[in-house]
């Protein structure tokens, strides 16, 4: 199946929950809307002609300048990507599943943006997503075990966020 | 011992036991690296194992994001620092991928010699300190004796003996010194004999049988569903190995070597004939499967850097060119994985356009093998935790961002 009819394919079943797609990229990627995440992807799991049983990775890209004069210029609206990367293991395919969301949840600095979690469908998302969590500060709904990971449970602010600045101690352990 | 109690009150007829909370760690001799394992147990059955992670955390992801691609190979070097050449190779592919550079034909036959040489010289070690942790020392004597000699050839190399940054974008650093192709076979030749005796001393050996095999056991579904990748994956029969079914990319430097995916089929192994078979008691998916896995792909790995040192000395060309350190990259993203020793790792790179990449993410395999360890304990006896944890193999560098 080619990229654009497996995208229209896509489109005519879920309708404005798949907003885009690029099958030029050296990736080829698909866009998904927050809502419509979690069925998508269970039908990309199960689908007989997809079966993208593996998930490999989940990443957070943050799209963030926090020099003004440099984010005139980057020419993109602060936004956080969420990248799902799927392998089928009975089709040697890839795919590559992203999902924008804000930077903050109804543009209200430190509220953390929210995605329902896709741990019920690959269990694999467990911890993927607590890493995400902990590092890139994005909330997953429904997840079993929502805590950080590799960071203290105390721990302030998500560091791989780019505003994120360290902080300047630590019980007080000097960090910086 | 390797026993899987359903109902655990059955050992409670004369001696009451509390649950009781107990804690493996920060640094467990069946672990390479700090991994804490908070037990829940019960006298001597464990009802829950949770593992902790991060006691690392070296920020290796923040960095990549502040330096240029090939500036941050040494660090690709120190998340699984028993296989870095692996993992140079899995991050120079994925900036090469983004970058649409082509390489020459030498450069991948140097790529096969020295990646396949760290496979044996990981799965040395794995399986020498899976024979430790179980009690037999020999073994792991043997195993680092011949680890030895793997990092002597990569010393002649390129200098290194554990963080090696000899695989780069474009290329490698530079050429094999002359005479070591000759020195290479020497090493094989005389490896043989030593993993056949190792079989003789863990495969067949009656003690590390019974305390492995139907210990742990991974079905393929969860295997696949929990995304464990390498030997782990395969030890659960499931035909999957990124050097024959990966990307283009990575699968170009296996086109034309003959090597056979270590899995079992029908009951049988790849080279059965040769090495002990599969003991009754072992069921698919335990940690015997798993560690047997391993012993089978260093014989293979054997073959395949006999494979490719003819064809380097064959081959036209150069052996690669590294690209400059403060080269541009072009806008775009990349994701790739490779097959390292321990599974599946891939590296995503994110640009902008500029020289330093927006994103950089490494996905490790341990992470995903480990995340399997609740599964795999819950019933077992305190005395097979080690067993499970380390037929994963896990190395916690690796886990670490």
């Amino acid at each position: 199946m080619s990229g654009q009819t497996f995208l229209a394919s896509l489109q005519k079943r879920f309708g404005d929950a798949i907003t885009g797609g690029n099958f030029e990229a050296i990736d080829p990627w698909i866009e998904v809307s927050p809502e419509g995440l979690v069925d998508v992807c269970t039908y990309l799991r199960d689908e007989a002609s997809l079966r993208f049983n593996l998930l490999n990775c989940i990443t957070v890209v943050d799209y963030f300048e926090p020099d003004p004069k440099k984010a005139a210029k980057a020419g993109f609206d602060p936004h956080l990507e969420l990248v799902y990367h799927l392998w089928s293991i009975p089709n040697k395919t890839s795919l590559v599943v992203k999902v924008m969301l804000p930077r903050w949840k109804d543009d209200v600095p430190g509220e953390l943006p929210e995605v329902a979690t896709v741990s019920g469908i690959w269990s694999t998302a467990d911890w993927h997503e607590r890493e995400v969590f902990d590092l890139s500060g994005v909330r997953f709904l429904g997840h079993p075990n929502p805590r950080r990971i590799l960071c203290p449970e105390d721990w302030v602010g998500h560091p791989l966020r780019k505003d994120y600045e360290m902080p300047l101690d630590y019980h007080g352990i000097r960090a910086r | 011992m390797a026993t899987h109690l359903d109902d655990p009150r059955i050992i409670e007829f004369d001696v009451r036991t509390d649950e009781m909370l107990v804690n493996m760690g920060p640094q467990h001799p069946s672990t390479h690296g700090v991994l804490r394992l908070v037990l829940r147990t019960d006298g001597e059955v464990v009802s829950e194992c949770v593992p902790h992670i991060g006691y690392l955390h070296r920020c290796a992801e923040k960095i990549g994001e502040n330096l240029t691609p090939r500036q941050w190979i040494p660090y690709t070097d120190r998340m699984d620092y028993l296989a870095g050449m692996n993992m140079n190779l899995g991050w120079a592919l994925t900036v090469e991928k983004l970058m649409k550079y082509q390489l020459p034909e030498k450069a991948k036959h140097l790529r096969v010699i020295i990646s396949e040489l760290n496979r044996i010289a990981s799965h040395l070690v794995g399986m020498g300190a899976y024979g430790l942790d179980l009690g037999t020392f020999s073994p792991f004597l043997y195993a680092f004796r011949e680890r030895e000699k793997i990092l002597d050839l990569f010393e002649l190399a390129c200098g290194a003996r554990l963080t090696y940054s000899y695989l780069t974008v474009g290329g490698a650093t530079h050429d094999l010194p002359s005479g070591w192709l000759k020195k290479c076979e020497e090493f094989l030749d005389q490896l043989l004999p030593v993993i056949v005796e190792c079989h003789t001393l863990l495969t067949t050996n009656a003690i590390f049988v019974k305390r492995t095999a139907g210990l742990g056991i991974l079905t393929p579904e969860m295997a696949i569903d929990y995304g464990c990748t390498g030997p782990v994956l395969r030890g659960s029969g499931v035909d999957h190995d990124l050097r024959r079914d990966g990307e283009d990319r990575y699968t170009d430097m296996y086109d034309g070597y003959a090597f056979e995916v270590i899995v079992e089929r029908d009951g049988h192994y790849p080279r059965d004939h040769q090495y002990p078979a599969v003991p009754n008691s072992a069921i698919l998916g335990d940690c015997w499967h798993r560690f047997y896995v391993r012993m089978l792909e260093v014989m293979q790995a054997i073959d395949l850097v006999r494979q490719g040192i003819d064809r380097y000395s064959t081959a036209k060309g150069d052996f690669g060119t590294p690209v400059k350190l403060t080269e541009k990259l072009p806008k775009g993203e990349a994701y790739l994985e490779t097959e390292a020793p321990r599974g599946q790792m891939g590296f995503y790179i994110v640009s902008d356009g500029g020289t330093i990449p927006r994103r950089v993410r490494a996905r490790s395999s341990c992470f995903c093998n480990l995340s399997v360890t609740h599964e795999l304990c819950r019933g077992c006896l305190i005395a097979d935790v080690p067993a499970i944890v380390g037929s994963l193999d896990v190395v916690m560098g690796e886990i670490d961002r």
